[in-house]
């Protein structure tokens, strides 16, 4: 017999005990609307392959990976250095991780955009943020797996934000850390979480989301004009299909794979030229000379957590994310029917260009973080030789005052220095040496006082350094009481009196 | 599959079998079985029940084992080393290891905190965390502050709030000079919620041992 005989022949003894083939060829088949075979359509295949990137690769990190508080850091560093393509697994993990978050949010707003949401895929989309969410989830105990300093300091920040909850904070805090303090406990619980619990829920979830998929159609090419309603859609869909209708594999599916293989493509490219994320120092806390940062994905939310005023940090951190998940998940509930097409969903387009523009304004934030102090400015920033240039010694005095009492971490000169307060190149035109001196000396405006760091020679001598800070040596600031009270005085009185110092005849 | 998947179509709704089935109720001998049956199953989904409950109350306690914790007053005493490694009038950040770390912290359970000298019996001593969101501050001697990296916030030197986010000053464990030592009480990361185990009163509670009564503790 032929080896395609015999190979029909097993095929057939198998099909006729399982019963899966047919059924599977006949749903991946199925026809669906031609014009919805686009390349806008490709993105939610592309996610669940990368879900199944990061099943694999997980899996066989887990090899290697020791979940203990002990020993996790250092699996790492076997897994980078030591192991065989160890590294390289961690990259494609890494990589994969923010090429799916990315991929999901793309489908999400694609979604969003051609109102596929609407009847009567209602409860797919409700299961997509679901999902949306188990991914976020699984990108933040991702971080948490990678025990180092940003992951200790990570879990910080995480168990400071749970700890404001009211009334049960503190035992939220437990919960979250596994015990009285961050340690194996909490890698153990934050393992299970990122192995089994989120990734069962996960696959779960893109199951009945596939399902739904398959139920209802993928949803055909949104018309400007054409209404969902929920009496006549699901006929129009069904004659759409009817007439239109083109196997989904292959004759719309070659898009799907087509794209999925250049995602995967790109995230081996990227694990393979830029290698895999950290880890960073070991999760010490007594090294506090760090700088915690989260991953990409994240930085949004510590960017915004900077400019929240102290008075509604709180309900702000515990309330907004319930309400905007509630809203997404009550979206397809209250807009059900009606328009799909873009051009006639003017707000639909706007919240969507607002939400992403916002997004992308505060994570570019948060890769410069310019509310952080610089916290070596002060021993390295240099001043320009120019703002030295014919300066008496009472105001070189005052540019070393200002570099010994670390001003420079939070404001800068000539661009180097912080920016978490104004830049002094020009701060004589803008404030007069009596509110420059009260400025320092009693801080406000997000700045410390400085009265108890400064002696009175040491701000008489920063003041009048800063004085000489005019830019292209425009008038400094003065007040104009002043020259009523010293009409004869070309400058407002010295802190030391001459008069005082004469030796008595 | 199209043929096995209805497309949500109205002629296909996948509750009209049941509905069949209560429009002609069972008339012959069968019925009687059916409805001993119907009531086993009944009882078998009750006995079930109570079964799942009895499961699901130790695994439930398990689960939510380290909040249930009674940790007012957890932690213990460790000592931050002889008082002439904190000269008076400066703040050094001191190293301990955590009291409760358990077998598995490694280096996590180790612990810094800065010691003020205040004078030679008055200490305060802050927790690293930024009471912010609990990134490590840092102490700079020149302008007498704290600042955090994270998102800026700065405290001057006695743990108060100066600015940004957070909301108030530093948090502070409860210490105590023994002999020759600064012994502090630690446990709980600290944290808005939690600090109260560290420091319940919000002021830090003095506490000066005389020198007469070395605890052994302390040498540990």
């Amino acid at each position: 017999m032929s080896l395609k005989g015999q190979s029909t022949k097993v095929y057939d003894w198998v099909e006729r005990r399982l019963g899966l083939f047919k059924p599977a060829w006949t749903a991946a088949s199925h026809p669906t609307p031609a014009n919805n075979a686009s390349w806008w359509y490709v993105f939610g295949s592309a996610a669940t392959v990368l879900l199944m990137l990061q099943v694999v690769t997980g899996i066989l990190l887990a090899f290697v990976y020791s979940p203990s508080a002990n020993e996790a850091w250092s699996s790492l560093g076997l897994l980078n250095r030591a192991i065989p393509l160890g590294w390289y697994l961690r990259a494609l993990h890494g990589w994969g991780s923010d090429f799916m978050v990315a991929i999901v949010l793309i489908h999400l707003a694609q979604v969003f955009l051609f109102g596929a949401y609407k009847f009567p895929r209602e409860l797919t989309w409700i299961v997509g943020v679901l999902l949306l969410l188990l991914t976020l989830g699984m990108a933040f105990t991702g971080q948490v797996m990678r025990f180092d300093q940003d992951a200790y300091w990570g879990l910080g920040i995480g168990a400071s934000i749970v700890s404001r909850v009211p009334w049960i904070g503190g035992p939220l805090v437990h919960l979250l850390l596994g015990g009285p303090i961050i340690g194996g406990a909490t890698l153990s619980r934050f393992f299970a979480l990122h192995v089994f619990i989120l990734p069962g829920l996960l696959l779960a979830g893109v199951g009945m989301h596939i399902w739904m998929t398959l139920y209802h159609g993928v949803s055909d090419w949104p018309m400007p004009g054409r209404i969902v309603r929920k009496s006549t859609y699901e006929r129009e869909y069904h004659e759409l299909t009817q007439e239109t209708g083109i196997p989904f594999v292959p004759d719309a599916a070659w898009k799907d794979a087509v794209f999925a293989a250049a995602t995967i493509l790109a995230v081996m490219a990227c694990a393979f030229f830029f290698g895999p994320f950290g880890p960073t120092g070991t999760p010490d806390p007594t090294i506090i000379q760090t700088v915690p940062k989260p991953d990409f994905f994240f930085l949004w939310i510590y960017a915004l957590l900077a400019f929240l005023p102290p008075a509604i940090e709180t309900p702000f951190m515990l309330v907004v994310p319930v309400l905007v998940i509630a809203a997404m998940l009550v979206l397809p509930l209250v807009a059900s029917e009606g328009e799909r097409h873009w051009a006639r969903r003017p707000i639909a387009v706007l919240s969507l260009s607002v939400i992403a523009v916002t997004l992308a304004i505060f994570t570019h934030l948060g890769t410069y973080t310019p509310w952080s102090p610089v916290m070596d400015a002060w021993s390295s920033a240099p001043i320009a030789p120019a703002l030295l240039h014919n300066r008496t010694p009472l105001e070189r005095q005052g540019a070393l005052v200002l570099e010994d009492k670390q001003c420079r971490d939070c404001h800068s000169i000539g661009g180097s220095g912080g920016q978490r307060g104004p830049a002094l190149d020009t701060i004589a035109i803008r404030m007069t040496q009596d509110q420059i001196i009260r400025q320092v000396l009693q801080g406000g405006g997000n700045m410390p006082a400085y009265g108890n760091a400064l002696s009175p020679a040491e701000t008489s001598a920063l003041m009048h350094f800063l004085m000489t800070l005019r830019g292209n040596d425009m008038a400094p600031a003065v007040d104009a009481s002043r020259k009523l009270t010293n009409s004869d005085h070309a400058q407002p009185p010295m802190p030391a009196a001459p008069e005082r110092c004469t030796i008595a005849q | 599959m199209t043929g096995q998947i209805p497309h949500g179509s109205n002629q296909q709704h996948p509750d009209s079998p049941a509905e069949a089935v209560e429009a002609q109720p069972p008339i012959n001998a069968e019925s009687a079985h059916h409805s001993r049956r119907a009531f086993l199953f009944k009882l078998s989904v009750a006995f079930n029940a109570v079964v799942g409950i009895a499961l699901a109350v130790p695994l439930v306690e398990y689960f939510l084992g380290p909040s249930m914790r009674k940790s007012s007053d957890t932690g213990g005493w460790v000592p931050l080393g002889p008082l002439d490694n904190f000269p008076v009038g400066q703040t050094r950040l001191a190293e301990f290891r955590n009291p409760l770390a358990t077998f598995d912290d490694g280096e996590t359970a180790n612990t810094s905190a800065w010691v003020r000298r205040v004078s030679a019996q008055q200490f305060q001593v802050f927790a690293v965390n930024c009471a912010h969101l609990g990134c490590p501050v840092r102490w700079f001697p020149e302008s007498r502050l704290f600042l955090c990296p994270c998102h800026g916030g700065a405290y001057y030197e006695d743990g108060a709030r100066a600015s940004g986010p957070p909301e108030r000053g530093l948090f502070e464990y409860r210490y105590r000079v023994d002999g020759t030592s600064l012994i502090i009480h630690a446990g709980d990361m600290p944290t808005l919620a939690t600090q109260a185990r560290c420091n319940p009163k919000q002021q830090p509670l003095v506490v000066i041992q005389s020198t007469q009564t070395p605890r052994s503790e302390a040498d540990a």
